[in-house]
């Protein structure tokens, strides 16, 4: 079993390494995006590596879903230029897959078909088996309209992995769900991302969801990218780590530092100030 | 947690019962809307026997129902019938044909939409009936001044839901299938035409109800066959009972067309929570 060659050794471990992180790099460069007289990103810079999680947050409105399509390209930036890399290849186009808030599931296609979107037929025992990855095979064949929100993210998310994406786009997927659906959902996700090793990009209002799940959280205020910080916890994270609310509390601060409304903060009882503030500025 | 679960088992064992209510309910429902039109018959043929109505203005149900017994006896109604269902058939399919394929046109392409559909909304706003002085001119007094009426009238209604049910399909769906990878032809068949279905199939059922009014008065223009024939030449003879087979014929014909359209949006519909 042993490879006494050091080389081969050596060849071996990399190989190994390239097949455990099929997920591509990222270069934002300098990217700025106008909608006629409205500049919604202001060069933006940002570089996200092979297999990382990257969260973006920020206030509605400041862009940071205009990022997120643009790196999709569902949209041209106005400037500047997105570039990716998978090894020492560069200047390659990604398979890229995207989950939006909305389901997006064809209402007149069957579950498992619409798992199998943009399969060949041939393909359907792997829509199926992506369906098993996220536990619903047994609705293989009901219409979308019946299964529950948190069902239909879950369907959406095994159609988005079928296709073996290098680079996975979340635009706020789990922002309609339930709190208790939620918690289940970013479990799956993080636990489908440490099998997979794609890149993974997460739009997000919820700070403690983007630091329960995500490598870095960046933060675009006003167009920009004024926050940039490394989660170092260790994974599966829980919510009830003393380092966990640090990060949520001192993320949240960066984030409510410029108020748009000044809220009456200095009053009232502490916790209720807080689990109003962590929503307060998202809306 | 567990109130909720209860709630939904609630919810479901409710669901579950009234759904066993309605299957025996059913029948019910389908035999009431036949409760009007049969007791308005029984009236009829009550008020006919007593004397109230003559029956040079109304004849009595049953002289009604032997006439059109002699009549499918003689192979007379068959042939008038499938005249005029070969009639709307054919309209319909030219008609109708024709508006999927220019709705599905100008629905997709801007060009087309710029190109034809200010001259299309000007024809829409002229009664295809008024056309029928042109139409003898042009045609004769032939099939193919039916076909063609039918057709013009049969047009409208499906490129109109066409139309529209292709611009109206979800453009966050269609934004989702192009970033799959989905384009040309899968695009059009997995996405944008089932999405225009419903309107599509709306346009379907009123022009069904068009195609009958639309026969009535083409086959009395004058024809050697068909319902209206048939219904013209009784006239002629004073034969009332014959002009109500004819006009009960157009109702039996109309409602089967709508029964037709009906369970097309069923199946075509199913995934649609409101064809549940």
């Amino acid at each position: 079993m042993r490879h006494n060659n050091p080389v081969e050794n050596q060849q071996v471990e990399q190989a190994a390494q390239a097949e455990q992180c099929p997920g591509v790099g990222i270069v934002v460069n300098a990217v700025s995006k106008a909608y006629g007289e409205r500049e919604v990103l202001k060069t933006v810079a940002l570089d996200v590596k092979p297999g990382e999680f990257v969260a973006i947050v920020g206030r509605s409105g400041c862009g940071k879903s205009t990022l997120l399509r643009l790196i999709a390209k569902l949209e041209q930036a106005s400037a500047g230029e997105i570039a990716f890399s998978q090894g020492a290849q560069t200047g390659y186009a990604p398979e890229t897959r995207i989950m939006f808030q909305d389901s997006r599931l064809l209402p007149w296609k069957r579950v498992l078909h619409n798992v199998a979107l943009g399969l060949p037929k041939s393909d359907l025992p792997l829509a199926a088996q992506a369906l098993r990855q996220v536990g619903l095979s047994e609705r293989a064949n009901d219409w979308p309209a019946v299964l529950s929100g948190g069902q239909r993210q879950r369907v959406a998310l095994a159609r988005a992995l079928v296709h073996e994406p290098e680079l996975l786009l979340l635009d706020e997927p789990l922002g309609a769900l339930d709190a208790l659906t939620r918690i289940e959902m970013q479990e799956l996700i993080e636990s489908l991302w440490q099998k997979n090793g794609f890149t993974a990009v997460l739009v997000t209002h919820d700070v403690q969801e983007a630091i329960a799940l995500a490598d870095r959280v960046v933060l675009i205020e006003d167009g920009r990218i004024t926050l940039d910080q490394r989660i170092e916890l260790a994974r599966p994270r829980t919510r009830g780590n003393p380092e966990f609310a640090r990060l949520e509390e001192s993320i949240l601060a960066r984030v409510l530092q410029h108020p748009a409304r000044a809220p009456d903060a200095p009053l009232g009882d502490i916790s209720l100030h807080k689990s109003v503030s962590q929503v307060q500025w998202a809306v | 947690m567990s109130t909720s679960l209860v709630n939904s088992a609630l919810a479901t064992g409710s669901a579950k019962r009234r759904g066993k209510r309605q299957e025996p309910g059913f029948g019910v429902t389908q035999l009431l809307s036949w409760a009007l039109p049969v007791a308005l018959i029984v009236f009829w043929e009550i008020a006919a026997q007593l004397g109230w109505l003559s029956s040079r203005i109304l004849p009595e149900p049953l002289a009604v129902f032997s006439a059109a017994w002699k009549l499918a006896l003689s192979g007379e109604l068959w042939t008038h019938l499938g005249v005029s269902t070969w009639r709307a058939a054919s309209g319909f399919a030219v008609g109708g044909g024709l508006g999927l394929l220019l709705g599905l046109l100008t629905g997709t392409f801007r060009q087309a939409e710029i190109l034809l559909d200010t001259s299309l909304q000007m024809i829409r706003n002229i009664p295809a009936l008024a056309l029928i002085p042109l139409v003898i001119l042009w045609f004769g007094i032939d099939e193919t001044a039916k076909l063609f009426l039918v057709s013009v009238g049969v047009f409208f209604p499906i490129y109109l839901n066409t139309f529209h049910g292709i611009r109206s399909v979800d453009r966050g769906l269609i934004e989702m299938a192009r970033s799959y990878g989905l384009s040309g032809w899968p695009l059009y068949r997995d996405v944008i035409l089932p999405g225009a279905l419903p309107s599509i199939l709306v346009g379907v059922r009123f022009a069904l109800g068009l195609v009958w009014v639309l026969l009535i008065v083409a086959e009395t223009i004058s024809a050697q066959a068909g319902i209206g024939y048939m219904t013209m030449n009784a006239r002629e003879f004073l034969q009332t009972d014959v002009v109500l087979v004819g006009i009960l014929l157009y109702a039996l014909l109309g409602k089967l067309a709508d029964v037709l359209a009906r369970s097309l949006e069923k199946y075509w519909l199913r995934w649609h929570p409101a064809y549940q």
